[in-house]
C-alpha cells in the first residue's frame, strides 16, 4: 500500500517504525499472555508460579469448574452476555441502517432539524441516560428484565450518522431512480439494492455496536439484581468479589481468569475474521 | 465505557459533523419517491431516540427538580439540588480528579496512537499486519475483564510487575497507594483505547493523497519530517474528532474505577463524577440528587463537546 506511495523501503528507513512496533506488540500482548497463562493453572500455581510462564496444565479442569460453579452459572451467563449483544447489534443495525438512508436519500419535514439534532444526539454521555432509563423502565416494570438491557441498548446515533455517510458516497441516486423508473417498491430497493451496497457499512456498525453491548457493565449493573439474568461482565465482577471477600475459602480466582479469557475469545476471534469487511467501513468513515 | 466508532474527516472536506447537502439534495429533487417513504424509515429510529434519549433527559430533568426528605417527604425545590451538586465537595473532588486524568492521559494514548498509525502508514510488512491486530485486540476485550487482568497484573501475589524492584534490592511497587493509583489507572485506560484510536488515525491516514508530499519527497525530506509537517497536519481532523469522543469517554469514568476499588479501598464512592451519580442512586437511594448529578454531568459533556466542534468547524471555514 504504501509501497509506491514515494518512500524507499529501505531497511534504514523502517527501523524506527519497526522499533515502535515491536515495543506496541509487547505492550499490547503481555496482559493477554498472561490471561492465556494464568488460565492454565490451579488456583495455588496461580498464587505461587511464576506469573508469565506455565505451571501444571490445569485449563480443562478450570473449564469444567467454571461451567460447574453455582450451578453452571458462567452457561447462563454466557448465553445471556450472546442474546443481549446479538439482539441488541441486530435491532441497533436495522434501525441505523434504515435511518441512515431515509436520511441521505430523502427529503421530508423536520429533516434538517433532525439531522442537527443527530449530532448533538452523538456527544450526549451514554451513562448519564442510564439511571433516568432506569428510573423509567421501573416505571413500567421492566427492570430486572432482558428487555431493560436490551431496548436502551438499541439506541445506536453514531451508526445512523455512519450509514447515513456511506450511503450518501457509495450509493448512487441514479440506480435507485433507475429502479423507481422500473417500479421497485421502496422497500424492495432499500432491501435488494441499498443494503447489498452498504455492507461495509452494515458490518462495521453491527461489530461495534455488538461489541459495546457485550462489554457493557454500567448498564446491565444498573438495571439488573436477578444473577441469572447477568451477562458476562457482571457475574463476572460478583464471583471476584466473593474470591476476594473469602480468600481462601473458595477457592475462584482461577476461575475468574478463566472466566475472562472465555469472555474475550468470541469477540476476538469475530474481529480477525471479520476484519476485511469492518476495516473498509471503518476507512469508509474516515475517508469522510 | 467509550463505544461508538469515530470517523474521521480529511482535511479538505466539508465540516466534519455538518450535515451533507448539497450535491445530493439538488440531484434528489428529481426523485419521484413515495412522499412518506423517508420519514418511515426514520420513524423507528426516531422512536427508539423518543423512548431511550428524550424521554430519560427530560424525566431526569424533571426529578432533579424535587427533593425527598424524611420530614417534608417530596417536594418541588427547584434548581436547590444543582446548587448542591456544584457546591458539594466530594463531586468536586471527583471532577477534578477525572479531569487531571484526562488532562495526561489524553495527550498520552492519542500521541502513542498517532505514533502507531504512522509507523503503520510508513511499512507495509507482515509485522506491520501483526502488530495492527494486535493493539487493536485490547478493544474487544471488556473494561471489566480489563480491569481485573491488570489488577491482578498490579498486585503483588499474582503479577509480575510490582516485585521487579526487590531483583536489584529495591522495595516492591505499590500500584495502588495514593500516588500510583491514577497512574495505574490511567495504564489500562491506555492499553484498551489506544488501538482503536490508531486504527481510526491510520484509516484517515490512508486517505492523504500521495500528492501532497510528493513535492516534500523529492526536496528531500525524511521519512519523520514528512510524518510530522505534511501527514500530521494532513489529519488533524480526524485528530480532534478522536480527542473529542476520548473526552466524552473520560468524563463518564466509571468501569475501571469500580473494578480498581476491590483492589484499592481509597477509592472513594466520590472517586468520579459517575461512580458519585451511581452511589447516590443505590448506595444512598437518592434517586433525586443522583437525577441532578447525572443531567449535569450529561450537559457538561453536552456543552464542552459541542463547543469543541463548533469552534473546529469555524476555525476549519476561517482558513477555507
Amino acid at each position: 500500500m504504501t509501497l509506491g506511495r514515494g518512500e524507499n523501503p529501505t531497511r534504514v528507513k523502517t527501523r524506527l517504525p519497526h522499533l515502535l512496533m515491536g515495543v506496541g506488540i509487547l505492550y499490547f500482548l503481555v496482559p493477554l499472555l498472561w490471561v492465556v497463562v494464568a488460565a492454565t493453572k490451579s488456583q495455588p500455581d496461580l498464587l505461587d508460579s511464576p506469573a508469565l510462564w506455565f505451571a501444571e496444565f490445569n485449563l480443562f479442569e478450570n473449564i469444567g469448574q467454571l461451567f460447574r460453579e453455582d450451578d453452571g452459572a458462567y452457561g447462563k451467563w454466557l448465553v445471556n452476555t450472546a442474546l443481549y449483544s446479538g439482539l441488541s447489534a441486530v435491532g441497533a443495525t436495522a434501525l441505523a441502517a434504515a435511518a441512515g438512508y431515509g436520511l441521505a436519500r430523502f427529503r421530508f419535514p423536520g429533516k434538517r432539524l433532525f439531522e442537527t439534532a443527530l449530532l448533538g444526539m452523538i456527544m450526549v454521555p451514554a451513562t448519564a441516560l442510564v439511571l433516568p432509563t432506569y428510573l423509567i423502565l421501573s416505571e413500567v416494570e421492566l427492570v430486572d428484565t432482558m428487555w431493560a438491557v436490551i431496548l436502551p441498548s438499541l439506541l445506536s446515533p453514531f451508526g445512523a450518522y455512519l450509514i447515513r455517510v456511506y450511503v450518501d458516497e457509495s450509493v448512487p441516486v441514479e440506480l435507485i431512480d433507475s429502479a423507481r423508473i422500473d417500479r421497485a417498491g421502496e422497500l424492495r430497493i432499500f432491501w435488494q439494492i441499498v443494503v447489498p451496497m452498504m455492507r461495509p457499512a452494515i458490518v462495521t456498525v453491527f461489530l461495534f455496536t455488538l461489541v459495546a453491548t457485550w462489554n457493557n457493565y454500567f448498564l446491565p449493573l444498573v438495571m439488573l439484581s436477578d444473577a441469572d439474568l447477568y451477562p458476562l461482565t457482571v457475574g463476572l465482577t460478583t464471583w471476584f468479589n466473593t474470591a476476594q471477600q473469602e480468600a481462601g475459602t473458595r477457592m475462584l480466582f482461577n476461575l475468574v481468569v478463566t472466566g475472562s479469557l472465555l469472555a474475550i475469545v468470541p469477540l476476538i476471534v469475530a474481529f480477525v475474521l471479520l476484519q476485511r469487511f469492518w476495516r473498509s467501513g471503518a476507512a469508509a468513515g474516515a475517508l469522510k | 465505557m467509550r463505544s461508538t466508532p469515530i470517523t474521521a474527516p480529511e482535511a479538505d472536506d466539508p465540516p466534519p459533523l455538518a450535515p451533507v447537502e448539497s450535491r445530493a439534495r439538488r440531484r434528489s429533487r428529481r426523485v419521484t419517491a413515495h412522499p412518506v417513504a423517508g420519514t418511515l424509515f426514520v420513524l423507528p429510529f426516531f422512536l427508539v431516540v423518543v423512548a431511550f434519549l428524550v424521554v430519560p433527559l427530560g424525566y431526569a430533568f424533571w426529578l432533579s427538580l424535587s427533593s425527598k426528605s424524611l420530614a417534608l417527604g417530596t417536594r418541588f425545590s427547584g434548581l436547590d439540588n444543582y446548587v448542591r451538586a456544584f457546591t458539594d465537595p466530594l463531586l468536586l473532588d471527583g471532577l477534578l480528579r477525572v479531569v487531571l486524568f484526562g488532562l495526561v492521559q489524553i495527550p498520552i494514548m492519542l500521541g502513542i496512537a498517532l505514533a502507531g498509525a504512522l509507523a503503520l502508514d510508513a511499512v507495509t510488512t507482515k509485522f506491520a499486519i501483526a502488530f495492527r491486530l494486535i493493539a487493536f485486540m485490547p478493544y474487544a476485550v471488556p473494561a471489566v475483564v480489563g480491569a481485573l487482568m491488570w489488577g491482578f497484573l498490579y498486585s503483588r501475589t499474582f503479577g509480575p510487575f510490582a516485585d521487579l524492584p526487590t531483583l536489584v534490592g529495591g522495595d516492591p511497587i505499590d500500584f495502588f497507594s495514593v500516588s500510583l493509583l491514577l497512574v495505574s489507572l490511567g495504564n489500562i485506560v491506555t492499553w484498551a483505547w489506544t488501538g482503536y484510536n490508531m486504527i481510526i488515525l491510520y484509516s484517515a491516514l490512508q486517505g492523504v493523497p500521495r500528492e501532497m508530499y510528493e513535492a516534500a519527497v523529492i526536496d528531500g525530506a525524511t521519512p519523520v519530517q514528512i510524518a510530522l509537517r505534511v501527514k500530521v497536519p494532513a489529519i488533524k481532523q480526524a485528530i480532534s474528532l478522536a480527542a473529542i469522543f476520548t473526552v466524552i469517554g473520560t468524563m463518564q469514568f466509571f468501569t475501571e474505577p469500580q473494578i480498581m476499588a476491590r483492589f484499592a479501598p481509597q477509592i472513594s464512592a466520590g472517586y468520579t463524577p459517575n461512580l458519585y451519580a451511581y452511589n447516590q442512586a443505590f448506595a444512598y437511594s437518592d434517586f433525586h440528587y443522583s437525577a441532578a448529578l447525572s443531567f449535569a454531568l450529561g450537559f457538561l459533556v453536552f456543552v464542552v463537546a459541542y463547543a469543541f466542534v463548533f469552534v473546529n468547524n469555524r476555525r476549519r471555514g476561517k482558513r477555507a
